[in-house]
């Protein structure tokens, strides 16, 4: 019995037209362990466990679960097997609660609901277990991102399944909370659950994982215990070569004001104010980092900016020229490209091909129209030129972006901003969701635009992003700049202090611009 | 006196207003539901048409009230199975089905009248007013009120039903799922098809019904055309109520307020005023109503988009 393994998927292939997602795939997971999936976007490791969780069907390759052959058709048979899935994009309905999304599809439909108070009582029974924080009579829509992933993995619990599978849970997480989930599969185990999980960070997966497998072009190619490894080994079984974790820096020789932000204040989606007087230059030729915990107005300074919020007061201005109060379609015609937070509602069309996704904000310029007309030709070439050099996994420019993985979905929307040849680049979470081989290529290539002269203001919640890439970083705390920084690792805990909101002792920090107004 | 006959004016243009709203309640709690599980049926008009028609033409054989509207019932249920094949399992798009069930609606029924019955000319039985005790004694507000046709009551029940249905059953649940999130749905090993079938369904059969109430209980006689556009003002109600079904009742009655007015204001002789500008009303307050709520931020996220699996 012992050697029996748990769960055991073997040789499992699955194709989407030609695209080989799965190519003989094979996995051994014990029973009580965190399992970690690694591998380059597009690497196959979401589509395997769709397979494993009932999503998708494998075309070959056979699972076995707990010793008996599973053949699963549907989600809801995976659940009854008791192996449940956190996806990469919830499968929550938000205007329903969240004893209502789980009571979804458990009672007959012909019954009168009189389970809620009796569910909405395990449930919190279940919250306070693990100290989940979830309320069950909460709207999902009036959830941020970490409480919807909580309650994402409540659901899981709260149906009582002994194998959960996470893909890539911290990606869109703040430290703070990547550091909760953490703690929380460790629990999970010690309750005697199994635990699978996906991500591109190298440093949670040394943390927390039992064992780790690599997977490439659709093959699981490396599989190890976790203590007899290190992230350099990880990455290159990734990547294939040897992945340069640190960026030859030089110096910055910031130019001209490119962009110029006085005194900005605006509101969040729920009319309160969000950014409050916030003031700061972004010069030609550096990159200025915005620190700070999610949720203190970085997301609004990025949307007031790119023009999709209106900003109640102050000025922006874009080479000397007030912005304010512009259309997004003129701010970006006016050399602003913009890689937003929430790549699916602001980046791409799901539904639509790459080539229209990539011609998004241009498609009504030369070369992409002639005459009034989309020239096809040029417009494939341009796609066909842009999956190349960011190296983009696809099936063809026409399939549908939706088709392609997380990760490369992010790589395509960089290279087609950076292709815009902007000024000013307005940067949201820059690597969120892709790998480490990748993210050292996109990392580098943010650095030539630095040389070529662009002004570039990089929002993000990875500290280790802005350290790597910053000329200076900002720290915005509850609206507001509280702070300026050096990006030095020795002074990490200064910014520390400074993003939850206490001042460090000393004259080290410079004063906040806008003093005057508070 | 003068006060008295306001009161009593105001009174019967109320309860004119409830009668005359009754089809537009059942269209529109209809299109509610059908909306909520996310499929926009722009039909309504075709089927309550459908639904005048076939009610009528049975009463007329059978001189059955009941076989009327259950034969109008299985009208909408067919038209809405037709609606649902196309829309729902060819995936075509809902407008274009929609559209094409308005006219066949219209197509068919003055076609079968003008064939087999515009020259009798004779009208039929209609749903008798049905005095509750009591309250039908209340001066003023008892006659206007309480002396009606069991479906303007109805109404009532028509729509606790519905919001019951969508609030508090298992059912009805899955239903504001599937129009939000149909993949949510279909992970939870719920068919999305079956539901919105269910939904477009229910939708359809009182809509039917909100159409054989003008043979079978407003007028005794059919007329082409007859429903003149109460489809479509169901179709502006639901938007307005933003797809609640309390919601919109109380809008059908503001519109059904609207017709009575229009009624009441022909009636006066020296207004000066063509008639015809009168008739227009409810439907010039339709567009200024969709003008002005321009927020469509409770609209079901996947309204009018088929649902594919991956
Ligand atoms: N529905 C689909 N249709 C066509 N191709 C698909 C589909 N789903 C996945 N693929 C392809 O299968 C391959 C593997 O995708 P998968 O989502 O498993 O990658 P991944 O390892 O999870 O990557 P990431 O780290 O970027 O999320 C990709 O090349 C992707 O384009
Ligand atoms: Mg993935």
């Amino acid at each position: 019995m012992a050697d029996q393994p748990f769960l055991r998927m073997e040789n499992i292939h699955k194709r989407f037209g030609n695209v080989v997602a799965s190519a003989g795939a094979t996995i051994d997971v014990r029973q009580g362990e965190i399992y970690a999936l690694l591998g380059e976007n597009g690497a196959g490791k979401s589509v395997l466990m769709n397979i494993l969780c009932g999503v998708l069907t494998p075309n070959s390759g056979e699972i076995v679960f707990r010793g008996a052959p599973l053949r699963l058709g549907s989600p809801s048979e995976a659940i009854r097997h008791r192996i449940g899935m956190v996806h990469q994009h919830f499968m929550l309905v938000p205007n329903l609660t969240v004893v209502e999304n789980y009571l979804l599809g458990k009672e007959s439909p012909f019954a009168v609901l009189t389970g809620l108070k009796e569910a909405a009582a395990r449930i919190r029974a279940l919250s306070d277990h693990y100290g989940l924080d979830v309320r069950p009579e909460a709207y999902i829509r009036d959830l941020s991102v970490g409480e919807r992933q909580r309650v994402e993995i409540l659901k899981v619990l709260f149906h009582g399944i002994d194998l959960l599978v996470l893909d890539e849970p911290t990606a869109v997480l703040t430290p703070q909370e990547t550091n909760r989930l953490l703690d929380l599969l460790r629990v999970l185990v010690a309750d005697g659950k199994t635990v699978i999980f996906i991500s591109h960070k190298l440093d949670e997966v040394m943390r927390v994982s039992d064992r780790v497998s690599v997977m490439r072009d659709g093959k699981v190619v490396f599989t190890t215990d976790t203590k007899s490894t290190n992230p350099r080994e990880l990455a290159r079984m990734m990547v294939g070569r040897d992945v340069l974790m640190d960026l030859p820096t030089k110096a910055a020789t910031p130019g001209r004001t490119v962009l110029a932000v006085e005194n900005l204040h605006c509101n969040n989606d729920i009319g309160l104010p969000a950014v409050r007087g916030v003031s700061f230059e972004v010069r030609a030729g550096e990159i200025v980092g915005v620190a700070g915990v999610s949720g203190n107005g970085q997301s609004e300074l990025a949307l007031a900016l790119a023009g999709l919020i209106p900003a109640t007061e102050g000025a922006i201005k874009l080479n000397g020229e007030n912005i304010r109060g512009l259309s997004p379609g003129e701010i970006g015609r006016r050399a602003m490209a913009h890689i937003p937070e929430d790549r699916h509602k602001l980046a791409i069309v799901l539904p639509l091909p790459l080539t229209e996704n990539v011609i998004l904000q241009r498609y009504n310029q030369a070369p992409f129209a002639k005459g009034g007309l989309l020239a096809p030709e040029a417009i494939a070439r341009h796609t066909r030129d842009l999956l190349q050099r960011f190296k983009v996994k696809a099936g063809g420019v026409d399939s549908p972006i939706q088709t392609l993985s997380g990760g490369n979905q992010q790589k395509l929307v960089v290279a087609r901003e950076l292709a815009r040849r902007p000024d000013f680049l307005l940067i949201s979470q820059l690597t969120r969701g892709i790998d480490i081989g990748a993210m050292e290529f996109v990392m580098q290539e943010i650095l030539k635009q630095r040389e070529l002269g662009k002004a570039i203001l990089l929002i993000s919640t990875e500290l280790e992003e802005l350290f790597a890439l910053s000329d200076r970083i900002l720290v915005i705390y509850e609206g507001r700049i509280v702070g300026e920084m050096p990006p030095d690792r020795n002074r990490l805990d200064e910014i520390g202090l400074l993003m939850a909101g206490n001042a460090p002792a000393g004259g080290a920090v410079r004063p906040p611009l806008d003093e005057a107004r508070l | 006196m003068q006060n008295v006959v306001h009161l009593s004016f105001a009174v019967t243009t109320v309860a004119a207003a409830w009668r005359l709203a009754t089809p537009i309640v059942f269209a529109a709690i209809g299109e509610t539901i059908s909306e909520r599980a996310g499929v926009i049926n722009i039909g309504v008009e075709g089927i309550m048409l459908l639904g005048a028609f076939t009610g009528f033409a049975t009463v007329f054989a059978t001189q059955d009230l009941w076989f009327g509207f259950a034969a109008a019932i299985g009208a909408g249920l067919l038209a809405g199975l037709l609606f649902a094949f196309f829309s729902i399992t060819i995936k075509a798009n809902q407008i274009v089905v929609g559209a094409a069930l308005n006219l066949l609606g219209l197509g068919l029924t003055s076609f079968l009248f003008r064939t087999y019955f515009v020259s009798t000319g004779q009208g039929v039985q209609i749903a008798p007013a049905l005095d509750i005790p009591i309250l039908s004694d209340i001066p003023y507000i008892g006659p206007a009120f309480f002396r009606q046709n069991a479906l303007v009551y109805s109404t009532v029940l028509v729509v606790v039903a519905a919001r019951f249905l969508l609030r508090r059953t298992a059912f009805g649940l899955t239903l504001r799922a599937v129009g939000e999130h149909p993949k949510a749905v279909d992970v939870a090993g719920l068919s999305v098809s079956l539901y919105r079938y269910c939904a477009v369904l229910i939708g359809s059969a009182l809509a039917a019904v909100g159409g054989a109430y003008l043979t079978l209980a407003h007028a005794n006689q059919f007329v082409e055309a007859m429903t003149s556009g109460r489809g479509f003002i169901a179709l502006a109600v639901v938007v307005f109520a933003r797809w609640s079904p309390v919601g919109a009742f109380f809008v059908s009655l503001l519109f059904g307020l609207f017709y009575a007015l229009q009624l009441v204001l022909q009636a006066e002789p020296n207004l000066g005023v063509p008639y015809q500008a009168l008739q227009a009303l409810p439907y010039v307050v339709t567009i200024i109503a969709l003008v002005v709520v321009r927020n469509r931020t409770d609209a079901p996220s996947m309204l009018g988009v088929p649902y594919r699996k991956a």
